[in-house]
């Protein structure tokens, strides 16, 4: 349609490009740049520890070059993908017992305070000591060692969820409360309709941070138990690389597990986006 | 005036669990299609009247009978509240459907009686919007329709319009009265403005505070209500007979604070 208009008009109006609208083209060079300027921040800062390695001839005992740590990756890729998933495991079963335990016990706070009263100390007391204290205890009385690093796991990755929930849920408008009231709701409408909706966001808070203690707790626990049991996590081969000193291999396996808290949080933020996006306020970008 | 009481309120009193007394016998009685307002400065307890008729709260004496049962009990009101309350992850579609949701009807069901009520309040266009897309007249509309969606007998109004600027209100005011009328709707409309009260009400019901008390019940003109009549010297000089009798409910305290 726009050809045949250029064409009848013999005057030269060039028919605006989309590339021209200013607002448009001042959009897309902010998504460029917000990938283009970490993508080289972190290149330089690459390169310049690789050549400060190389320049001031540091051995690799000591520093190792980011290239030799690339070329340990490879090299011993098939023993650390195990470790991986071994780590994977751990913490994405800690996290989704985490959701269902704290999300049930959240709900039940929510519906009882005197529930909530006794059961809460509990949970801070669990949530204050730190999980390097309580896991030697823990790994004494838990003869399986993958259960013992999962409930060391659970135990860091739990409250938040079961503190955000119980907010969450209470959360919801008293006036659409009354709302609900006046229109005669039954508890599980009222549940489904409001509750629910209303915790979303604080679910969603909570569920960010939790993918990331969950890791933590996996992490730290495979440290304490590292010594003890024979596991092949990957904080386990960063313990074990360090008592042979192979510190290539220490910091091929630190960047796995930087690798997996980065996807960890890439999954939890889109997930949140998905289900918040269309309507809550964090979530929402503005047009300016 | 020969229709039976739809609402009735005798010696309700209403004392909060920290010991305010928010309400002192309180009688009155509504009839069926009456547009009646309380009108009175805050804390006269006017809110808290309404939202003992609507069974949201209980009296601590007294009865309140709607529709020939205790209130709470009888079904068949809908609640405006003063801000539009509406549930932000939903659709305008879905937030007017809420009503019949939760009365098991299916989506398909409720369809045309949530367009018919998107209609009367001229949102037909905006289903499909969610309410932080919404203007806070428009956003007190869908309120509106929410309220109509299950065709009530009777609708409850608590300072609808109060966060409003002068011309939405206007129009609301008019959207409001056209629904009366339309409808055969009893509205109950809690407000502090004796100008919108005199403009909507056939009757105004002028309370005072500390206690909340009925202090003054007074029929208004009848006729016809529009833009006109707002600069009639009619409507100038009921405005200030209303706004006497609220300024006698007032101590110098009210005033001068």
């Amino acid at each position: 349609m726009s050809t045949s208009t250029t064409e009848s008009m013999p005057v030269a109006i060039t028919p605006t490009a989309p590339s021209a609208d200013p607002a448009l083209r001042r959009a897309r060079q902010e998504r460029r740049l917000r990938l283009l300027l970490p993508v080289c921040a972190i290149s330089f800062a690459l390169l310049m520890w690789e050549f400060l390695v190389w320049y001031n001839e540091v051995p690799h005992y000591l520093i190792p070059a980011p290239s030799l740590i690339a070329r340990t990756l490879v090299e011993n890729f098939g023993s650390l993908m195990g470790s991986a998933w071994f780590t994977v495991k751990l913490t994405l079963m800690s996290l989704a017992l985490a959701i269902s335990g704290g999300v049930a016990l959240g709900m039940i706070f929510a519906l009882s305070r005197p529930i909530e009263m006794s059961l809460f100390p509990f949970a801070v007391i669990l949530q204050v000591t730190p999980i390097v204290a309580i896991a030697p205890l823990i790994l004494i009385y838990v003869p399986d060692t993958f259960w013992a690093l999962l409930i060391c796991a659970w135990i860091v990755a739990f409250f938040p969820i079961l503190s955000n929930t119980a907010i969450g849920l209470r959360s919801a408008d008293h006036n659409l409360r009354d709302l609900f009231t006046l229109y005669r709701a039954t508890p599980l409408q009222r549940l489904r309709y409001l509750l629910i909706p209303s915790a979303l966001p604080y679910f969603m808070a909570a569920l960010k941070i939790a993918g990331g203690l969950a890791l933590i707790g996996a992490v730290v626990a495979e440290f304490v138990a590292g010594t003890a049991g024979q596991n092949t996590g990957l904080a386990s081969r960063i313990l074990e690389s360090s008592f042979r000193n192979e510190i290539p291999l220490m910091f091929a396996a630190l960047f796995l597990v930087s690798a997996l808290g980065i996807v960890i949080f890439l999954v939890t933020s889109w997930l949140s986006t998905a289900v918040l996006g269309h309507w809550h306020e964090s979530e929402i970008k503005r047009t300016r | 005036m020969t229709q039976p009481a739809q609402i009735t309120l005798s010696h309700v009193e209403k004392r909060f669990g920290n010991g305010t007394l928010a309400l002192r016998d309180m009688n009155l009685s509504i009839r069926e299609g009456e547009f009646v307002s309380f009108l009175g400065p805050s804390g006269c307890g006017k809110s808290t009247a309404l939202r003992m008729i609507a069974g949201l709260l209980e009296p601590s004496g007294g009865t309140i009978t709607v529709n020939g049962r205790e209130a709470g009990d009888g079904g068949d009101v809908s609640f405006v509240f003063q801000d539009a309350t509406l549930m932000p992850w939903a659709t305008v579609f879905d937030n007017v459907m809420l009503p019949l949701k939760l009365r098991g009807l299916g989506r398909a069901e409720a369809r045309a009686q949530v367009e018919e009520a998107l209609g009367m309040v001229g949102l037909t266009k905006f289903a499909s919007s969610y309410p932080r897309e919404l203007s806070g007249g428009m956003k007190m509309r869908v309120s509106i329709a929410r309220a109509m969606v299950t065709k009530p007998r009777l609708l409850l109004m608590d300072e609808p319009f109060a966060a409003l600027d002068e011309m939405t209100r206007f129009k609301l005011n008019n959207d409001v009265l056209e629904l009366w009328r339309k409808q055969g709707l009893t509205v109950v409309f809690v407000t502090h403005s004796v100008f919108e009260s005199v403009y909507l009400s056939s009757r105004v019901v002028v309370m005072g505070s500390r206690p909340g008390r009925v202090v003054h019940d007074l029929p208004m003109p009848e006729g016809p209500r529009d833009e006109h009549y707002r600069t009639t010297a009619r409507y100038a000089e009921t405005c200030r007979i209303v706004t006497e009798a609220l300024e006698g409910t007032m101590d110098h305290v009210d005033i001068n604070h």
